[in-house]
């Protein structure tokens, strides 16, 4: 493979110009009270797919800012095709339809008070299956990679991440980033031990300056004022343990691989924000939870995330294909059904690492065409917000 | 599925890489005093084939303890206080002396963060 920029991809075109590469319809809760509505209509409605999820009562400043952010994010996300909203009360239900109508995708909201769960269910029923027979008929076209949006962030790591999936991935960066794709890392805690390196790989100084707030903000406001102990105890995890890493700088280091050797970050996100800087890798503050972090990308707008993982992470995603990679061959060999792409050859220098970026290359492209990967065929969704204080 | 076909290759017996062996241990720079075991199963006394992924020169290191793979041995004589390098960087430092050859992690290392 060499013709990088010359790669295409089968897609759906949305309305604001973003591809897909899911034709989902979406059944979203505003808040916890109306997940049980969003599971009956997803139940009637076969194809369509509920994302309940914990929150959405009684948040206030940043931390609602947020709440109201991941859930237009997901529904504005080119993998989802319509969204039917369903919350307690009308008005901040019309504020995520509101915010979700602006990529000019169908959406409608419904609110349960006055009217009840039954009322309410019927009545979204109708909307989801016009919108899951519309969407049913969209067709998908061919794209250039360029349209493609691509996040990564890994899990249960240990040192052969570090090895080979890390760097798989930064190797696929370092190809793809020149020919006008999005990129997108995070993992704030988890760079601790090399934020030198982190700043360093911004575009700017500027840029730098405002990447190493973001993490030192995290550090004094968060582990600063809550820790208890040293975080030996969660970070690394108890898998990361047994898998041989010993200290966060050493997890860091091997995080930080995913960004490959060339390309440069141009912007800071903030949580689910969408990047806004054109095409380029970008940062996302997130927490290195794998949930919690997919599912902030997801909401910033990338349709495909590629998942390093050592001792064998399973996670997946709803609207996002989550392509797992690991280097590990006692994962490959005790875990295959959660692999996509197997990298062990590195270890065993029978694989180069920019084979391995190229055999990631093919089934991120595959995944993109519609290849389910391991963790949607095993039917992983974990959608998490993120919550950043108790609510009122 | 991208299953290696040698899947079933014995460290050291390879036919493709470094000398044409598969390596027990891969060390990341010249710098680094720690490398990691990347074959499962390695005993004590093992004369291992260690490569440098970063300029894949290799040498030979005797493992002093039964190690699981994806663990870290010591390359020479590490005294407590002393820094780890692993990827030419800073990840710690020892809280007891360590042996080339043996096993090093959480109960000899620890971060100096936090």
């Amino acid at each position: 493979m060499s013709n990088y920029g010359e790669l295409t991809f089968q897609g759906w075109r949305r309305e604001n110009g973003r591809v897909g590469v899911r034709n989902h319809v979406v059944i979203l809760p505003l808040d916890d009270l109306s997940n049980a509505a969003c599971e009956a209509v997803a139940n009637n409605i076969k194809g369509t797919m509920a994302l309940p999820h914990a929150y959405g009562r009684l948040q206030f400043g940043e931390d609602l800012d947020l709440h109201f952010r991941t859930l237009i994010g997901t529904g504005s996300n080119p993998n989802v095709a319509a969204v039917v909203v369903i919350g307690i009360e009308d008005q901040w239900t019309n504020r995520v339809v509101e915010g979700i109508a602006k990529t000019g995708k169908p959406v409608t909201g419904f609110g349960i008070e006055g009217t009840g769960d039954i009322m309410t269910i019927a009545k979204a029923s109708r909307v989801a299956k016009d919108y899951l027979q519309w969407a049913s008929e969209l067709q998908r076209e061919e794209c250039p990679i360029s349209d493609l949006w691509v996040s990564t962030k890994c899990g249960e790591s240990d040192t052969t991440t570090g090895l080979s999936s890390c760097p798989t991935v930064g190797n696929m960066y370092d190809k793809l980033i020149p020919h006008g794709i999005y990129g997108c890392f995070g993992e704030t805690s988890e760079i601790t031990g090399a934020e030198h390196l982190a700043k360093a790989r911004a575009a700017s100084p500027e840029i730098g300056e405002k990447w190493y707030r973001m993490w030192k903000s995290y550090q004094d406001d968060v582990i600063e004022q809550f820790k208890t102990s040293d975080l030996s105890d969660s970070q690394p995890t108890k898998g990361n343990i047994a898998g041989g890493l010993t200290t966060i700088e050493e997890k860091a280091l091997g995080n930080l691989e995913k960004i490959g050797r060339e390309c440069r970050y141009i912007d800071a996100l903030q949580p689910a924000e969408a990047p806004a800087k054109g095409p380029g890798l970008y940062y996302m503050d997130t927490s290195s939870a794998a949930a919690e972090c997919v599912t902030l990308m997801a909401a910033g707008g990338y349709v495909v995330h590629t998942f390093p993982t050592g001792q064998g992470n399973v996670i997946g995603n709803p609207i996002v294909p989550v392509v797992k990679i690991t280097g590990n061959p006692r994962t490959v060999r005790t875990m295959s059904e959660h692999v996509d792409v197997d990298v062990s050859g590195v270890l065993r220098r029978e694989m180069t690492i920019p084979q391995a970026g190229d055999a990631l290359i093919d089934m991120v492209v595959r995944t993109a065409n519609g290849r389910l990967t391991a963790a949607e065929s095993l039917g992983h969704r974990e959608f998490v917000m993120t919550k950043l204080y108790r609510s009122a | 599925m991208a299953t290696s076909e040698l899947a079933g290759t014995k460290a050291g017996e390879g036919t493709h890489g470094t000398a044409g062996k598969n390596p027990h241990l891969l060390v990341h720079e010249a710098k680094d005093t720690v490398g990691v075991v990347v074959v499962e199963g390695l005993k004590a006394g093992t004369d291992m084939l260690c490569v440098v992924t970063h300029d894949d020169s290799d040498f030979r290191l005797t493992a002093k303890h039964d190690i699981p793979i994806g663990h870290k041995v010591a390359l020479a004589d590490i005294k407590s206080g002393d820094t780890i390098w692993k990827y030419g960087q800073d990840i710690g430092k020892a809280v007891a002396d360590i042996g080339k050859g043996e096993h090093v992690h959480v109960h000899n290392v620890k971060t100096k963060r936090w």
